[in-house]
């Protein structure tokens, strides 16, 4: 399973990485994906909401579970992926790619320094 | 946990593992949108041998099961089966089951639910005054639902009993794949076709009839299904999952299984009186089917209201249907509100999501 080095990650199986100074974009890892199997909806609907580090931002519905999403960091969320409106099951098939969920402007971008790397996340899940 | 004789070819080939009514059963394979286009399409291998299965004999074999079950089973000839339900005495579902005719009047075979074994046997036990000999043979016997519209043909060229031309909810019993004195019978629950074939695990029988299968099913791409899709394919039919839709407190009135629920049968059954006043008033609430209109997926639990906000009922199984493109459930509502396309409300994190009650099977 891949677990690219340059993005962030948290026990809750969310990614991060910055893209430029403090905007982000944010998923669920290849290993959350794989444990929820098909996913059929991806229900987020805090556009123009500020949260704090681990609030719940939406949900994911597979066929079978539903699944909260937590906030890695504290920020605002700018964006949904809207191609995940009509293809969810990006999610599944590319998701550090075209299965990213929501772009967010992080209030600190320091705060990812206290996230895991791959590596440390390689080993939660491994 | 118990495993079944498959187990561990489940976790040879990957299989997402986890337990249900205390079996270690494969869940999905290939990914539960697969393996439902695969059933609903072409042919898969279910197994279910975590089912319980009673053997009933003796001259009151037919009696007691007329006693403890809605159904009409003086109406079975040998080679027959028939869905029913066994009551408890509040006029509540103990288990769904399917009765098979071996020998009438004397020798039936009971098919149950996994979660539901002994407290079924404990229930039929307690009704048993005339000794009718009963078996639980449920630990030796291997349970594969071969389903699809590909289904028989495939099999067909594993026996010489006639699998093509094999009536609904009828079975035979004769030799499949080299193995003898294996059970037949045209039943499921996808509602796409196909078998479901019962056996005694032994010397090794089980893996040799998976192998067989899997071999003769190979050009035409048959594959292995978990659990996961066959609760999609049940759902897409309508067909009710015991401990979801139907349980000790829901009638088979309410439920819809008016048509396995035969007041006028000769003995009397279990809460007879109960269900007859319940049906001379009419139920209260009904089991309905739902597909949503608004984007959102129902799931068991979630609270039905209407559109003023009101609270008429209860999701009691849903999902995205991998066949139709769009979410289904089904669920009680007060009968004031159980027209077909009546709109009712699905309450999905405290926001209410417009549905539509719908006929099903949905497929």
């Amino acid at each position: 399973m891949n677990f690219p080095a340059e993005l962030k990650y948290t026990k809750e199986h969310e990614w991060i990485k910055l893209t430029d100074g403090d905007t982000a974009l944010i998923g669920i890892t290849a290993f959350a994906q794989s444990e929820l199997g098909d996913i059929v909806y991806v229900d987020i609907n805090t556009i123009g909401s500020t949260l704090a580090a681990d609030q719940i931002f939406g949900t994911v519905e597979a066929v079978k579970t539903v699944s909260d999403l937590f906030l890695p960091v504290a920020g605002t969320i700018l964006e949904v992926n809207p191609a995940l409106e009509g293809q969810p099951e990006l999610v599944n098939s590319d998701s550090y790619g075209e299965g990213w969920m929501v772009k967010i402007k992080v209030a600190n971008p320091a705060d990812l320094d206290s996230l895991m790397s791959a590596e440390d996340y390689q080993k939660l899940v491994g | 946990m118990k495993n079944t004789p498959f187990t561990q070819i489940h976790i040879g080939l990957g299989a997402k593992m986890a337990e249900f009514a205390g079996y270690n059963m494969p869940i999905s394979y290939s990914g539960i949108n697969d393996e439902h286009a695969t059933v609903r399409n072409n042919a898969g291998v279910f197994d279910v041998s975590h089912m319980g299965e009673f053997i009933l004999k003796g001259a009151d074999a037919l009696d007691l099961i007329q006693r403890v079950t809605t159904n009409d089973a003086s109406k079975l000839t040998t080679g027959k089966a028939q869905y029913s339900a066994l009551m408890n005495e509040e006029g509540g579902i103990v288990d769904d089951l399917i009765v098979y005719c071996i020998e009438p009047n004397s020798v039936y075979m009971l098919v149950v639910n996994a979660s539901n074994i002994e407290k079924d046997w404990n229930w039929i036990s307690k009704y048993n005054t005339k000794n009718v000999e009963m078996h639980n043979i449920s630990d030796k016997t291997a349970l594969l639902a071969i389903q699809g519209p590909n289904a028989c043909k495939i099999l067909q060229t594993l026996t010489e009993e006639d699998i093509l031309n094999l009536k609904y909810y009828t079975f035979v019993k004769g030799t499949f794949a080299g193995v003898e004195n294996v059970l037949i019978s045209a039943t499921g629950y996808t509602g796409a076709g196909g078998v479901e074939i019962y056996f005694e695990d032994k010397d090794g029988d089980a893996e040799k009839i998976w192998n067989a299968i899997f071999e003769a099913g190979k050009s035409a791409g048959i594959k292995p299904i978990g659990l996961g899709a066959r609760d999609t394919l049940r759902l897409e039919m309508g067909y009710c999952l015991y401990g979801n839709d139907i349980d000790d407190t829901t009638s088979p009135l309410e439920a819809g299984l008016g048509w396995i629920t035969k007041l006028n049968k000769e003995t009397a059954f279990t809460a007879k009186e109960i269900l007859e006043k319940q049906k001379a008033a009419g139920a209260k609430r009904k089991l309905i089917g739902f597909e949503m209109i608004d984007r959102g997926i129902p799931r068991h639990d979630y609270v039905i209201k209407d559109a003023a906000g009101n609270v008429i009922g209860k999701v009691t199984s849903g999902t995205q249907a991998p066949s139709l493109n769009k979410a289904v459930g089904l669920g009680y509502v007060d009968v004031a509100h159980a027209g077909i396309d009546n709109e009712i409300f699905i309450e999905i994190r405290n926001t209410p999501v417009k549905a539509r009650i719908a006929k099903f099977p949905f497929v």
